[in-house]
């Protein structure tokens, strides 16, 4: 493994000083790109993700649709400028292709497509800042986006990782822990069903820290459930406030 | 670019569709199995002689060959006392009536990607001996091609890697009349390899309730889920879950389930490669 | 049995209610329980509970009025826009009185790319390649010479209609003439041009405030000073 520039893991502290089960500061914002159907920025800590989500709309061309639900389009891209030392290339990666895919069957499970038959629903995400955990913050906004658009949905999904750092088990892995941890596990979760929709593993785990993991994810995940649904409400209520502020 | 939902062209009529979730829902499969039986494998390696290494894994009809090519160049910057892995998939035309002829899509892509994540850190390689003098590395290129796909591809590319990685032998380093650093084919040293801790990947496919192993093509038309957990001894090296949602009862039975896949898998290897 | 409040905000995934109990509006049922499928709110009416999506796509029904925008001439009739993710379509035989020769008179000389009209939705059937079709064969609808088109989400015509139409009666006080269509898309022809300013902006301050205590005083209250400024003006 590789050796981090400062140690990961301190009297249990993190290099950051988080407690191993904490999040770092949750940012949510629904609404904000005024041109699409649907829109939200999730941060977390200093990993930032723009989604946004035009439809259900027709789908062209006409024999690429399907006629009893609609099609989903998502597309997870980095800005070359989001990355911390080197410039990333703008020319789409394995990376990026594979968490498009890992999205879009994150989101699918949630999204009532048989409500939109011979449709297409485009979701689009964007990362302007990577600091870890940027397939994780992109999922939580791009369920947000996809509710703000008023698409019929099962539940939200909201994402967190989880990872092995130093043997212990923590929530919402920063880009140092991402890099030189043992172990990184993104999560996606509907919090109403209890059902998760995304989980990818890399690193060396055993069965009991696997578990706990999970457990872990499904706290870290209901916390920022609770943090988008004030974002949602301020999204409606911030027009009554205007008024009744006057 | 953009992840598309598949749009229907992989067509399996309701009736046979109807007929899998029937079966499914009384644990028994199309194909006469059991819902924890793996389709039986087939392991041969060195089938590629111009390759440093190869294999070809037959399970059922799923035909995947892997080939390993061994070269010198640059470790990882933030890895320089390490060799270079890396892995590429690619489904051939032929392997279906439903695939394409063009770069590798996004499953392909995917292959690639869980089986490298599954060899990275498992021990299985030690690429702290892959590196060589001078600050250059050992770079292990596995190229994964499937012949036919008749489901269940992760299972198999991964198993070909693992057994093509077993099958290669490195080149001796050594010096040309400039100095310059070479490779001597005719000089070979064994891949510098744990067997015990081959990762092998076990998928597990669901639905309604039901889960089972290695899904055959025409399952994964029907599937409600799926997921794929890897293993290194006793340990998770890797999960994907493509397909669906997950309860997390319904994790931790896919994960014993897949831990039962997992010995048989094994016990194909080990009778080719011990 | 219920487990909403009224006038709550409910997300998608929320309990609405027990699955035998009634409920209209984007919902759908898990395990015997009736869950939100929206962002909306939750309005207790006389003996139904309903779900009013504060978001969403025109969906449409048999029945509606729409207004749409003319984007392609084919062959027997016109392809139209009506604002939803189904292509909508409108025949010769729903657009003419009289029989026409096709051969002779080119279809464009009805209506145009780019023409608006005010349409009913004759029949929605997913199965065809033009699921929506419209017609122009009915009472108070045709093609738009003037007049301006303002656009609001769909979700929201229903308070710009407001109950028993006591909202758009209150628009109608301005003295304009105004075409609501369920696709979201309402047809204003005033006067002035001034006059036509007015309502559009105040449309869309109906459909931003919509689901706000008290909207259809303030609206009043605001058509009651315009007209009081128009009439100054006048003098």
């Amino acid at each position: 493994m590789k050796k981090p520039p400062v140690p990961l893991l301190q009297n249990g502290l993190r290099a950051d000083g988080r407690a191993p089960d904490q999040m770092r500061e949750v940012q949510i914002q629904v609404g904000t790109v005024s041109n699409a159907d649907g829109s939200a920025v999730v941060s977390y800590g200093a990993t930032t993700a723009v989604a946004a989500v035009y439809g259900p709309r027709e789908m062209h061309p006409r024999h690429l649709s399907l006629p009893d639900r609609g099609v989903m389009r998502v597309r997870y891209h980095m800005a070359p400028f989001s990355t911390k030392d080197e410039r990333k290339s703008p020319t789409p990666s394995r990376r990026e292709i594979e968490i498009s895919k890992v999205l879009r069957e994150a989101l699918e499970p949630a999204v009532m497509l048989e409500q939109y038959p011979r449709s297409r629903i485009d979701v689009f995400i964007e990362i302007l800042q990577a600091d870890g955990s940027t397939r994780v913050a992109s999922l939580t906004a791009a369920s947000l986006a996809l509710a703000d658009a008023g698409i019929y949905m099962r539940d939200l999904v909201v994402g967190v990782s989880v990872g092995l750092v130093d043997g212990t088990v923590v929530l919402d892995l920063n880009g140092l822990e991402d890099n030189y941890g043992e172990g990184d596990m993104p999560v996606g979760y509907m919090p109403n069903l209890r059902r998760f929709t995304l989980l990818q593993l890399d690193g060396a785990w055993t069965r009991e820290k696997f578990l706990e993991a999970l457990g872990l994810a499904v706290k870290g995940a209901e916390y920022v459930y609770q943090v988008a649904r004030e974002a949602l409400k301020n999204r409606y209520m911030a027009i009554a406030e205007e008024i009744y502020g006057r | 670019m953009a992840s598309i939902s598949p749009y229907g062209k992989r067509f399996i009529s309701y009736l046979r569709r109807e007929q899998i979730r029937r079966l499914i829902a009384s644990k028994a499969r199309i194909d006469g199995r059991e819902v924890d039986q793996v389709r039986p494998v087939e392991v041969k390696t060195g089938i590629v002689k111009t390759a440093d290494g190869s294999a070809e894994v037959k399970l059922g009809k799923t035909h995947v060959v892997a080939g390993v090519k061994i070269g010198l160049g640059q470790p990882f910057p933030d890895a320089p006392d390490e060799g270079v892995l890396v892995v590429n998939a690619e489904v051939l035309p032929h392997a279906s009536p439903y695939t394409e002829v063009g770069p590798p899509d996004e499953f392909a892509i995917e292959l690639a990607r869980v089986v490298d994540r599954g060899l990275r850190h498992c021990g299985y390689v030690d690429f702290k001996k892959l590196s060589v003098e001078g600050g250059k590395a050992y770079v292990l290129w596995v190229d994964l091609y499937v012949i036919n796909d008749d489901g269940n591809l992760v299972d198999a590319a991964n198993l070909a890697a693992v057994a093509a990685l077993k099958n290669a032998a490195l080149p001796a380093v050594v010096k040309d009349e400039t100095g310059a650093v070479k490779l001597d084919r005719n000089s070979r040293a064994p891949m510098p390899l744990d067997l015990e801790k081959a990762p092998i990947a076990v998928s597990v496919g669901k639905i309604a309730n039901v889960l089972f192993l290695d899904p055959i093509f025409e399952e994964e038309l029907s599937l409600d889920g799926r997921i794929t957990y890897t293993f290194a001894q006793e340990r998770i090296v890797a999960i994907q879950k493509t397909l669906g949602s997950f309860t997390q009862q319904e994790l931790e039975a896919a994960l014993d389930l897949a831990w039962r896949g997992r010995e048989s898998y094994l016990a194909s290897l080990k009778e080719v490669l011990q | 049995m219920y487990y909403v409040t009224p006038r709550q905000l409910i997300f998608p995934g929320d309990l609405v209610a027990t699955a035998d109990s009634r409920v209209e509006g984007p919902v759908y049922v898990d395990n015997g329980k009736i869950r939100s499928a929206v962002v909306g709110l939750v309005e207790f009416r006389e003996d139904v509970v309903v779900i009013v999506p504060l978001e969403g796509v025109y969906k449409p029904k048999k029945g509606d009025l729409v207004i749409g925008y003319v984007t392609d001439v084919l062959a027997t009739g016109w392809e139209v826009d009506v604002r939803t993710f189904m292509p909508a379509y409108l025949p010769v035989s729903e657009a003419l009185h009289k029989h026409v020769d096709l051969e002779t008179t080119p279809l464009t000389t009805f209506l145009n790319i780019g023409d608006v009209i005010v349409a009913k939705v004759k029949d929605v059937d997913l199965t065809d390649e033009y699921p929506v079709v419209l017609t122009l064969k009915e009472e108070r609808v045709g093609k738009v010479e003037s007049g301006t088109v303002v656009e609001i989400a769909p979700v929201k015509v229903p308070r710009v209609v407001g109950k028993k139409g006591s909202m758009l009666a209150v628009l109608a006080e301005v003295g304009c003439d105004i075409v609501v269509g369920q696709n979201g898309r309402i047809w204003v022809k005033c006067k002035s041009p001034r006059d036509e300013v007015f309502l559009t902006s105040l449309i869309k301050k109906i459909e931003a405030e919509s689901h706000v205590m008290g909207l259809t005083d303030r609206v009043k209250a605001e058509v009651e000073n315009y007209k009081k400024m128009r009439q100054q003006a006048q003098a």
